[in-house]
């Protein structure tokens, strides 16, 4: 037979075939050792199903099958599992893999085996599996599982069926005396696998080098049914390639990157078929196979039947070998074929050759010579390749352009290299390039699916937040529905509500109770600094610091008590804000009297309208005043009205400071004198006055305070309308005051101040008539307002009284205002006796003795003596025409203020009294406190002098001032709760 | 004078016409989204690692294709860099922090003893390739892992690893043949007399 076709190139190494064909097939001894890679295929490594220790026999399943592309292992020897570890394997890398090795008894016993009687008559899977099952895998170079290969019918259509005999490699006889020896096995074999691929034709590849394999092919074949024929070929390398065999025999090519069952051919090496036959017939496993030792370095060169796991040292020693001799081991043909160092590694079921070479036989390569273009590889590629190109990109990492030059076609064959004049290991260069792409290629696979984890994982963190945000949106409304729920239920429930309210309270008791604390420190303070420079006024700091105590222990106890129970305490009014309505509803209305009283005056306007409209302004003042009063009354809590006295307090302190300043000042003045002198003094007279005014208005409200009883219902309106008349009077004063001044230096706006004065006279006669007007309508039947009734009557009464020695005055003085005056004071008795008839009507007993109201008197008092101050200034400073008036109203000051202070006397002695009987002198402690603020000033002038000078002993002398103020505020502090 | 008109006419009709292909076209065959963005993430080694300054591959890739350096990728190494210079037609520079040999990959390993269950390292994982729950030890899917090495910082017990990856069997390739081990014997003359001047 002969070959109608052929490949592109190839190449004729010399062969090397003779050498080893000599003897028969032998069988190769049992190691002691045998050591099975899981992993002798391509695919995934089989799973150990064996324990270390355990007991196997001779084709027992070591290993099983992992996945499509896998085979099971096989016990090659009876013996025991020794380890199961890394150990070196027959691989181009030399590294390690897993193995499993069994120390063998010897024994080579078998396990039960048994091969089918008829295949035929089991389906075709069920002995593709029973194949599987037995191991077998390609003996032919790469080892590709054959199962899957004979799968390949079942998505393909298989029209031939080439069986590679070709073994073109050089040394390399395994398969030639296989063929010798069992064609019959092979031609079985190929029968088995005919079954299950059903091709039309049947083609076995043999070169024309092998005759006697050739010879019993044909032979063995004669008793086959197969359409089967045995095509000899021409012997060139690299014939056995599976694309080039079936260029070959066929004609046909395959495509790049397709398999040839693509083009409806099936592929097999005829040791496989062997394997095959063996199996199914005979039951045994893949364990063996034939191997070639050859070599020069090899005594008895010959080809072995060895078990799979045999060492390579057992191999040589069994082939003699001469170690002085041996070079280098090669596994595989010297053109595909990798070196090993190690011995000790195993065969296994894709090593078809050993050689144990010397120098000579395979010397080192040559060193590479630059390439010369000459293109020799070129013409002997099989693969039709351009080797040149390729490898001067794969010399530069062009991999893309090499993979463009279809590197891929490239079978490894080695043949470029062989010719190669420069020795250029150029297979290397593609086996380079080929990793470099496919590990691109992984990565890139890699890359892509990390990309996809990541997007994937940013989706899902993105929807996480999503829906937390919508969760928490959620969350947000649930709780505003509670929190209107929680509302509605509030308000059901006045009692919470109080609590809430009752807050702001706690807060001003714990401030109370802290600033107490707080004094109570600097109290005790001081009294150690006093005890430790022995200054004056240590038994009253004694004293001062044991109250203070009580004092903050009573704070503390509060806001323990409010804390406790805060929801006792009534609902809050906004006192302020009813007390600035009230105040604004009352200028309001006397912004309307006085409108009014002017239209009167000058008969313009529309009366009617006028009064209507302060009809109106009454009724709303009275509103508000009385929704204030009813608040302070009821609502006012303890802790505001001691806030309250704070703040007033401190007002007071702030005047007194400032008076005892403009003293300081005065008598600076005085002592320079200057010519300021009278002006300061009367500054410091207004200041005095200023800060008396705070502290009276400070003790009403302490005494308020401390007062249980209820004060008189339009009380406040009437001692605002005081205060307006009492500051237009003052005003008065002062212009008069002015008015004398001017005319004493003759200035020529004497005239203007004149007219002013008048003016503001008779603002103040208005402003009077007003109050008066005030008190008339406030009226009423009621018991509560009885008392302001009385009051009403008593002011009333003091007025009269008041007009009358005014009255008096005037007439002595033939003041053409006696008309005037005497008038007023007939409607005051009128209205008098009103007010005494509504009380009476009222029910309440007319009452002759005025209550005593020390704060009142003492405020009256202060108050005449500053008038009377003031009036005898204008008198001393009067000319001689306006004296008379100035004394009279001087002496009826002082009447007046006499009268007061006989009261406030009186009072005061009960005062003494009482402070007597708690054991503090009460003379000797306004001593202390004058004194105090004595010793306070003189610090502070100190301090100032210092500061002027710059002198070192500065921060000393603050220390002084500090300690003489803290003493003074707490000694004028023990005085205002007696003086009280 | 016609000449000229019917001319100055045909050109602005042409124009016309032209320009109105154009737009519809523009608009019809619109392209969603930058190309060249995707040509630039897929160059890089999608790590996730960060190590360029941008949380991710593909802000990196969009930052260079706004312009930004090529050359702040270490995973990709400078084959990376040569890629993305080849595909932008720009000069290849060197990788930035200095030059780099093709870097060594790693995979996350947690010493499982010592893992106290925190979950950080999870929170970290660009790819969530390490599997574990609070309290529970937890682990690396090597498979799944890119060696970013960003669940390391976080590890509160440093009881994470960066291994190198280990080279299998499978995984094994084959180096480049070394050039010019003996080159011709000037050349070797030469060498030897050059190691001799350097002794």
């Amino acid at each position: 037979m002969s070959t109608q076709f052929s490949f592109h190139g190839g190449v004729h190494p010399p062969e090397n075939k003779q050498r080893s064909t000599g003897l028969a097939i032998q069988t190769a001894p049992i190691p002691a050792e045998l050591v099975v890679p899981l992993s002798q295929h391509i695919g995934a490594p089989s799973e150990v199903v064996v324990a270390v220790g355990d007991p196997v026999l001779k084709g027992q399943v070591i290993a099983e099958a992992v996945g499509r592309i896998s085979v099971n292992v096989h016990a090659p020897s009876s013996g025991k599992v020794i380890a199961i570890e890394k150990r070196s394997v027959p691989h181009i890398s030399g590294m390690q893999a897993p193995c499993i090795v069994i120390e063998a008894d010897g024994k080579d016993q078998w396990c039960d085996h048994q091969g089918l009687d008829d295949y035929t008559a089991i389906s075709k899977q069920a002995l593709i599996d029973f194949i599987r099952h037995h191991g077998i895998s390609g003996m032919g170079g790469a080892g590709f599982p054959t199962d899957v290969k004979l799968h390949l019918g079942d998505d393909h259509i298989v029209n031939t069926l080439v069986l590679n005999a070709m073994e073109c490699e050089p040394y390399i006889t395994a398969d030639d005396m296989l063929l010798r020896e069992h064609a019959d096995n092979v031609i079985k074999g190929i029968e088995i696998i005919a079954h299950l691929l059903n091709p039309h034709h049947v083609m076995i590849g043999i070169e024309d080098n092998k005759p006697q394999a050739i010879r019993a092919l044909e032979l063995a074949a004669k008793n086959t049914s197969l359409n089967l024929d045995i095509i000899v070929v021409p012997t060139i390398y690299p014939s056995g390639g599976e694309k080039q065999l079936i260029k070959l025999l066929t004609g046909i090519e395959v495509p790049s990157g397709r398999i040839p069952a693509d083009v409806g051919i099936v592929c097999q090496n005829v040791g496989t078929a062997a394997a095959i036959y063996e199996a199914v017939y005979e039951g045994m496993p893949l364990i063996s196979r034939i191997v070639t030792l050859t070599g020069e370095a090899l005594a008895h060169p010959h080809n072995m039947r060895a078990l799979i796991g045999t060492p390579l040292k057992t191999l040589l020693d069994a082939a003699g070998v001469n170690e002085q001799a041996l070079y280098r081991m090669v596994i595989g043909g010297p053109m595909m074929g990798f070196t090993v160092d190690d011995q000790s590694i195993p065969m296994i079921k894709t090593t078809n050759c050993i050689i144990a070479a010397t120098y000579a036989e395979m010397p080192p390569a040559p060193p590479a010579n630059p390439c010369i273009r000459c293109g020799m590889c070129e013409q002997v590629c099989p693969a039709e390749l351009l080797p040149q190109q390729l490898y001067w990109f794969a010399k530069g990492k062009e991999f893309e352009k090499a993979k463009h030059h279809n590197l891929f076609d490239c079978i490894e064959c080695g043949a470029c290299s062989y010719v190669c004049p420069s020795n250029l290991p150029l297979v290397q260069y593609y086996r380079f390039a080929k990793a470099e792409i496919r590990e691109e290629e992984s990565e890139q696979r890699k890359a892509d699916h990390a990309r996809q984890r990541f997007e994937a994982r940013q989706a899902r963190l993105e929807q996480e937040k999503i829906e937390k945000e919508l969760r928490r949106k959620q969350r947000a409304e649930d709780a505003a529905k509670a929190q209107a729920v929680k509302k509605d239920k509030a308000e059901l429930h006045s009692e919470s509500e109080q609590a809430v309210s009752a807050e702001p309270d706690l807060k001003t008791l714990k401030t109370a109770a802290a600033v107490s604390r707080t004094k109570l420190k600097k109290a005790q303070k001081a009294l150690q600094n006093a005890e430790e420079k022995g200054l004056e006024g240590q038994d009253k700091l004694k004293v001062t610091v044991t109250e203070l105590e009580a004092k903050a222990q009573a704070a503390q106890e509060a806001y323990d008590q409010a804390l406790n129970a805060p929801a006792v305490s009534e609902p809050v009014v906004d006192i302020k804000q009813l007390k600035t309505n009230a105040a604004v509803a009352r200028t309001k209305l006397k912004q309307a009297e006085k409108a009014l009283a002017k239209a009167e005056e000058s008969g313009e306007g529309d009366l009617a309208d006028l009064k209507a409209k302060l009809v109106e302004q009454k009724a709303k003042t009275e509103t508000a005043q009385a929704a204030y009063d009813a608040a302070e009354s009821g609502g006012q809590s303890p802790a505001q009205d001691s806030a309250k006295l704070d703040e007033l307090k401190a007002e007071m302190e702030a005047a007194l400071g400032k008076v005892e300043k403009a003293r300081k000042a005065l008598d600076v003045a005085i002592a320079g004198s200057s010519p300021a002198v009278e002006k300061m003094k009367l500054g410091v007279e207004k200041l005095q006055s200023k800060y008396e005014a705070c502290k009276a208005e400070y003790e009403k409200e302490t005494s308020q305070n401390s007062s249980v009883t209820i004060k008189p219902l339009s009380a406040e309106q009437i001692a605002a309308l005081k205060v307006d008349a009492e500051a237009l009077q003052a005003k008065v004063a002062k212009a008069q005051t002015a008015l004398d001044q001017a005319v004493a230096s003759s200035s020529p706006a004497a005239d203007k101040m004149k007219a002013g004065v008048e003016k503001l006279q008779a603002k103040y006669e208005e402003a009077q008539a007003c109050y008066e007007q005030a008190l008339a309508p406030s009226t009423g039947s009621n018991t509560s307002q009885l008392d302001e009734l009385k009051a009403e009557i008593e002011t009333l009464s003091t007025k009269v009284k008041k007009a009358k020695s005014a009255l008096v005055n005037a007439q002595a003085s033939n003041s053409p205002a006696a008309e005037k005056m005497q008038a007023g004071v007939e409607k005051l008795q009128s209205k008098l006796d009103q007010l005494t008839q509504a009380f009476v009507q009222a029910g309440g007993v007319p009452v002759e003795p005025e209550p005593i109201d020390p704060k009142a008197l003492k405020q009256q008092v202060s108050i005449m003596r500053t008038k009377l101050k003031k009036a005898q200034a204008a008198l001393d400073e009067a000319e001689d025409d306006n004296q008379s008036e100035l004394k009279a109203e001087v002496e009826r000051l002082t009447l007046a203020h006499e009268e007061a202070k006989v009261k406030l006397d009186e009072y005061e002695k009960i005062q003494l009294d009482k402070a007597a009987a708690e054991g503090v002198d009460l003379k000797q402690l306004k001593v202390d406190a004058a004194m105090a603020r004595a010793a306070v000033t003189k610090a502070e002038r100190a301090a100032e002098k210092a500061r002027e000078e710059q002198t070192d002993d500065l921060t000393d002398i603050e220390q002084q001032l500090i300690v003489a103020q803290q003493k003074s505020e707490q000694l004028n502090q023990t005085l205002s709760r007696f003086t009280d | 004078m016609d000449y000229i008109l019917i001319a100055v006419l045909a050109l602005l009709g042409l124009a016309l016409a032209f320009g109105l292909l154009l737009g519809f076209a523009s608009v019809r065959f619109r392209v969603e989204g930058n190309p060249i963005v995707d040509q630039i993430d897929s160059i890089l080694p999608q790590t996730q690692c960060g190590q360029c300054g941008y949380p991710g591959c593909r802000p990196y890739a969009e930052a260079i294709a706004n312009g930004d350096a090529i050359n702040k990728c270490p995973p990709g190494g400078q084959s990376t860099v040569e890629a993305l210079a080849d595909l932008l037609d720009v000069e290849a520079i060197p990788l930035d922090g200095g030059v780099e040999e093709e870097p060594i990959k790693t995979v996350a390993y947690i010493r499982e003893d010592e893992c106290i269950g925190c979950t950080k390292c999870i929170q970290a994982c660009p790819v969530d390739a390490i599997l574990g729950a609070a309290k529970q030890m937890h682990t690396v899917i090597v498979s799944e892992c890119t060696g970013c090495d960003l669940c390391v910082e976080p590890c509160p017990v440093d009881c994470i690893d960066m291994l190198p990856v280990e080279t299998t069997l499978n995984t094994w390739k084959w180096d480049m043949p070394k050039p010019g081990v003996q080159l011709i014997v000037t050349d070797l003359r030469g060498e030897v007399a050059e190691e001799g001047a350097v002794q």
